[in-house]
């Protein structure tokens, strides 16, 4: 049994009369320990795909199954409850609250599932030190750089030792080098056993992961996944609204 | 999240934008302690005239006054006995509800009073039988209250109050002595009468303190060795004992009593056009039990009418009325206190519930963060609902503070006879009352952010 399923999974949005297939007709597996990413161009519903898979999100038609669980029968209560336990997110813009410092940023997701004070603060340290941030502990976001802010964020997605961690452009506001620190963080995650999926406008990025899922207009590019199909058949106009980041060499 | 999570959280984002929230517990502190205040100078005024009723016989105390005989039955007013003593007998024989009662002779027109050299005016000389004494709650302080007996032997002694003391003999202001006037001779209206016994001082509770302050300080700047002699010649300086005191408190003080066969035979005897039997002025009743006021009322009224073959020159008159307009009064003044302080609350809680929403959509992405990482909807509402109620909280503790400033304020304004007096109970009803109202500001705003969509909120900014 997979830990996602997806079935003929479709987001349609009414604008003005108009109907938009933000994704349309999808089914898709991932199996437990996957290291996957999410490829195609901008607009093309990958975002929409990812909230989808993690919960946030409720599809128009099809089901899904979250390690067993039917998504579209759970209640917004059980939803937080599998977003709080079972998922890490990791966005683009880092999502921190500014007012909390590092440590409490980080134990933002044990609050809501009930760990004492005491407990809490051990797993954020731990977290923090996965993630080698031990030393910014009292800092604001603000007073971080991006890698850092970002760093934060992983440490926040890992503290409640999910299986599944999605992380949407989590490059996507980093320079090259800093960017290159975060995907070995996520390749170590995924070494450990945990379940990443990455969504990425960039092939090269992609190109890190072992299986590679491309939406084209909502639609899954079946060609491209599974495969390893080189980066050189990709078409280079698709990413070019959105910032490009250098090329990651990757992995043996 | 737990509740005490919440709390911690509420009062963070409190502390985060201290004057705005600071501004917004305004309503709530004023709200609160307008109601407190209110109530204080309500339950003081309250305080005063119950004071003031129980001073003149209490609720229990019935009086029947003689009245001229109404228009009509003029026709049979040569059949009009007047009130009299056989009716205080007939009282006393048949009415089982009746407990006391006391024939009271005023004597008309109020004689003079003459001693020590003064003369001094006043307007409640009566004749009655010893017992009146009990039934008006007078105590004696000196000598003695007269008998029976002076009374069956008419002889010429009296009773006072310290009013009249204070008006032929002085004042312990004035002189800085209590002076005891019994064996002393008095006049009245011409007629020489032995004090044999004077009445304690009756003042509100409020006088008693002022007093005792003052005699406290006096007494320290004598030990001082400081004179508290005034150069210039004698006079008042606003404050003898009187001020303040209400009306009822300075009439009782004004009392003279004599046994009532001497005011009858050595005052009213010389007058002329009297009849032959001491027709009374009235008579004053203490009932059995104030539950049966209206049995007791019933049978006096069936006495009297026989008696009287059914012509109506007496009526009845109960303290009751008077009881009954405090009554009204406290309710009237705390019906439209505690209206306005309702409303300034209100309009507390409608500005809690304002900067809520403010609070709210400022924070949007902050509230998509947190369901993103696993909060549920109920979870953020708490969340508000806590925050709303936190600053609710911390108003209404300021305002238990400030009441006792807004009182001290209001009581430098308008003097009054009655100190306020803060009650727990008010207390507590006007701190649950600003706690309720944060719970309910909160609670628009509160479902309002429950129900934000995750997605919509982690997008916005
Ligand atoms: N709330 C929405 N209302 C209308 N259209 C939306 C909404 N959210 C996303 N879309 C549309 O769905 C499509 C996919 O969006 P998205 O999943 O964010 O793309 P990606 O992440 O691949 O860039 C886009 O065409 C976008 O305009
Ligand atoms: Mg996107």
């Amino acid at each position: 049994m997979a830990l996602l399923e997806l079935r003929n999974v479709s987001k349609i949005y009414h604008l003005g009369g108009e109907e938009i297939r933000a994704l349309d007709d999808v089914t898709l597996d991932i199996g437990i320990g996957e290291f996957c990413s999410i490829i195609g161009p901008s607009g093309s519903g990958k975002s929409t795909l990812m909230h989808i898979l993690g919960c946030l999100d409720s599809p128009s038609k099809g089901t899904i199954k979250l390690d067993g669980t039917e998504i579209q029968k759970a209640s917004t209560r059980e939803l937080a409850g599998i977003r709080n336990r079972k998922i890490g997110f990791v966005f683009q813009f880092f999502n921190l609250l500014p007012k909390l410092n590092v440590v409490q940023n980080v134990e933002l997701p044990m609050i809501y599932s009930g760990i004492g004070g005491r407990e809490r603060r051990v797993r954020a340290l731990k977290a923090l030190e996965q993630v080698e941030l031990s030393n910014r502990l009292k800092n604001r976001p603000s007073q971080l750089s991006g890698g850092q802010q970002q760093r934060v964020a992983i440490a926040r997605a890992l503290v409640n030792d999910p299986k599944i961690i999605f992380a949407d452009e989590p490059t996507g506001n980093l320079d090259t080098h800093t960017g290159e620190i975060i995907l070995a963080l996520f390749r170590r995650l995924s070494q450990e056993g945990r379940t990443v999926i990455l969504v990425t406008h960039n092939p090269e990025i992609a190109a890190v992961t072992p299986r590679r899922i491309e939406i084209r207009n909502g639609k899954i590019a079946d060609k491209v996944d599974a495969k390893l199909a080189g980066l050189d058949r990709l078409p280079k106009a698709a990413g070019s609204a959105e910032p490009v980041t250098a090329p990651v060499v990757p992995s043996a | 999240m737990s509740l005490f999570n919440a709390i911690v959280v509420g009062l963070k984002e409190i502390w985060a934008h201290k004057f705005r929230s600071l501004l917004t517990m305004l309503g709530i502190i004023l709200g609160v302690s307008s109601l407190i205040a209110m109530s204080a100078l309500v339950e003081g005024m309250e305080r005063g005239s119950r004071e003031a009723l129980i001073a003149v016989g209490g609720v229990e105390k019935v009086r029947i006054e003689a009245q001229p005989v109404p228009v009509e039955q003029r026709n049979l007013r040569d059949f009009a006995t007047g009130v009299t003593l056989s009716d205080v007998y007939a009282l006393q024989r048949s009415a089982p509800e009746v407990l006391t009662v006391s024939p009271e002779m005023r004597l008309e027109p109020q004689p003079t009073l003459s001693a020590n050299g003064k003369v001094y005016r006043t307007w409640n000389i009566a004749g009655v039988w010893p017992v009146q004494a009990q039934i008006m709650e007078h105590t004696i302080e000196h000598g003695r209250m007269f008998t029976a007996y002076d009374d069956e032997l008419a002889r010429s002694v009296c009773v006072i109050g310290t009013g009249v003391r204070d008006g032929l003999f002085g004042s312990p202001e004035e002189t800085g002595q209590d002076i005891n006037p019994v064996g002393q001779t008095m006049n009245i209206g011409g007629s020489p009468f032995t004090i044999i016994g004077m009445f304690q001082h009756y003042e509100s509770e409020q006088d008693r303190k002022i007093r005792e302050v003052r005699l406290a300080e006096e007494a320290q700047k004598r030990a001082l060795g400081l004179t508290n002699r005034v150069s210039g010649p004698k006079r008042s300086r606003g404050w003898n004992g009187n001020r303040g005191g209400s009306f009822a408190f300075r009439m009782k003080n004004n009392t003279v009593y004599l046994p009532l066969n001497s005011a009858w035979i050595k005052l009213r005897s010389g007058q002329t056009n009297l009849p032959p039997e001491p027709r009374l002025s009235e008579m004053e009743i203490k009932i059995r039990d104030i539950s049966k006021l209206d049995l007791a009322l019933t049978e006096i009224r069936n006495i009297m009418m026989v008696r009287h073959r059914g012509i109506e020159d007496f009526t009845l008159r109960t303290q009751e009325d008077w009881a009954e307009q405090i009554n009204t009064f406290i309710h009237n003044a705390r019906l439209s206190g505690g209206l306005i302080a309702g409303i300034s609350l209100l309009v507390g809680g409608i500005g809690i519930m304002n900067i809520m929403l403010a609070s709210i959509s400022e924070r949007i992405r902050e509230i998509g963060i947190r369901k993103a990482v696993g909060a549920g909807g109920l979870d953020i509402f708490t969340q508000i609902v806590v925050e709303s109620t936190v600053i609710a909280f911390v108003g209404g503790l300021t305002g238990l503070v400030t009441s006792y400033g807004l009182i001290h304020l209001i009581v430098s304004f308008t003097p009054t006879d009655n100190a306020p007096i803060i009650t727990i109970g008010s207390m507590a009803f006007a701190f649950g009352a600003s706690l309720i109202i944060g719970v309910l500001a909160g609670l628009i705003p509160a479902l309002k952010a429950a129900r934000m969509n995750v997605i919509q909120s982690l997008r916005y900014d």
